[in-house]
């Protein structure tokens, strides 16, 4: 993470930055290198992926809680290497921007699968009614 | 500009902005130094949007997994998931996204010939994978499984055909930005929507992600392995 903190969130457009200005250079091969970096753990966390759903050394209810826990880093890959969404000062309004909405969205989605669960739990077995209308 | 009269003299910095000298102006974001840069305000505004179409996703996604074992006598997602041409759809975004990433390098050093092959291979690889996506759909709609079949198809087809018509706007924006850099050049208007296509581009990646990690491959797991 450390060779992007001198990213934010679009860095590369609009440099109103005056030529010359202090602080670490961005050379080409630095930022390609950044670019390279972040598809090669987004391939390895995909690959592990699609190996996690044939593979039988994963005990077998723990691969769907293996493969939210690879979705969910990936994202992060995906958020630092190419959203380039940083600790930078600049960044601070857009990290809490995302607080909040990944708040919202564990709500709505966990909360969704509670509620639900909790409400088909209570409900009489429809099998029987729903079988003959299938 | 007149916002450098404005601007506090560069005294010393606390650590916790180590960033702080790299940036263009010396404004921090949180009011001293004078107003952020356009493209802080900018990108943080369309980052703003983009955070809610995730929560517009969230919405769907929530209901395809309260809808997902209702199948209503139907075909299961694991009958019907072909994740060969999921991980091919996978790669084709992934390797787009990557593009785009190298098209924003390019636009950084004013160089159209390569921004303009790298949105190239951008849009290709983009156009594939909605080609992938809809030859899929039409062929789960022709072995009569359809948006119609059941509860946990139309909450299927809802939420990934969502992305796909997002993936497809995002294609007709990534080419009147190929437009617009041959007509008017690397003018700052033009790059600040650029920042934006790159962002939402970037984005549309990350739900997919979560799309193919949480619909297709747990969705083909068998029965006794799923929550």
């Amino acid at each position: 993470m450390t060779m992007n903190q001198n990213y934010d969130a679009g860095s590369h457009v609009g440099e109103d930055r005056p030529p010359g200005a202090p602080g670490v250079t961005r050379t080409l091969e630095r930022e390609i290198g950044g670019y390279v970096l972040g598809l090669s753990l987004a391939v390895a966390l995909t690959a592990a992926s699609f190996w996690a759903v044939d593979t039988r050394s994963i005990y077998g209810p723990g691969v769907a809680l293996a493969l939210l826990v690879l979705a969910v880093a990936q994202m992060g890959i995906h958020l630092i290497f190419f959203l380039h969404i940083t600790t930078a000062p600049d960044n601070t309004n857009n990290i809490l921007a995302l607080a909040f909405g990944v708040l919202i969205v564990c709500l709505i989605v966990f909360g969704s699968v509670w509620v639900m669960n909790h409400l088909a739990y209570n409900m009489a077995p429809m099998d029987h009614l729903m079988r003959g209308h299938g | 500009m007149s916002s450098q009269v404005l601007r506090a003299p560069p005294v010393s910095y606390p650590d916790y902005r180590v960033a702080h000298a790299t940036n263009a102006s010396q404004a921090s974001g949180h009011g001293a130094g004078g107003p952020a840069p356009k493209r802080i305000v900018v990108g943080y505004g369309f980052w703003i949007f983009l955070l809610s179409d995730v929560i517009l996703f969230s919405a769907l996604f929530a209901s395809y997994a309260v809808l997902f074992k209702n199948t209503a006598g139907g075909p299961t997602a694991r009958q019907l998931f072909d994740l060969r041409n999921v991980a091919i759809e996978t790669g084709c975004l992934l390797a787009s996204t990557f593009a785009c990433g190298m098209a924003s390098l390019a636009v950084a050093r004013r160089s159209l010939k390569w921004t303009q092959i790298a949105l190239l291979i951008t849009g290709f690889l983009g156009l594939a994978f909605v080609l992938l996506e809809a030859r899929e759909f039409a062929g789960l709609v022709a072995h009569g499984a359809g948006p119609t079949r059941s509860a946990f198809l139309s909450s299927f087809f809802t939420l990934v055909g969502c992305h796909g018509a997002h993936v497809t706007s995002g294609l007709i924006w990534l080419a009147t930005m190929m437009a617009q850099f041959r007509a008017k050049g690397f003018r700052e208007d033009i790059r600040l929507r650029f920042l934006c296509f790159t962002l939402f581009w970037h984005a549309l990646d990350i739900i997919w992600v979560a799309i193919f990690s949480l619909v297709y491959l747990v969705g083909t797991l068998p029965p006794q392995m799923l929550p």
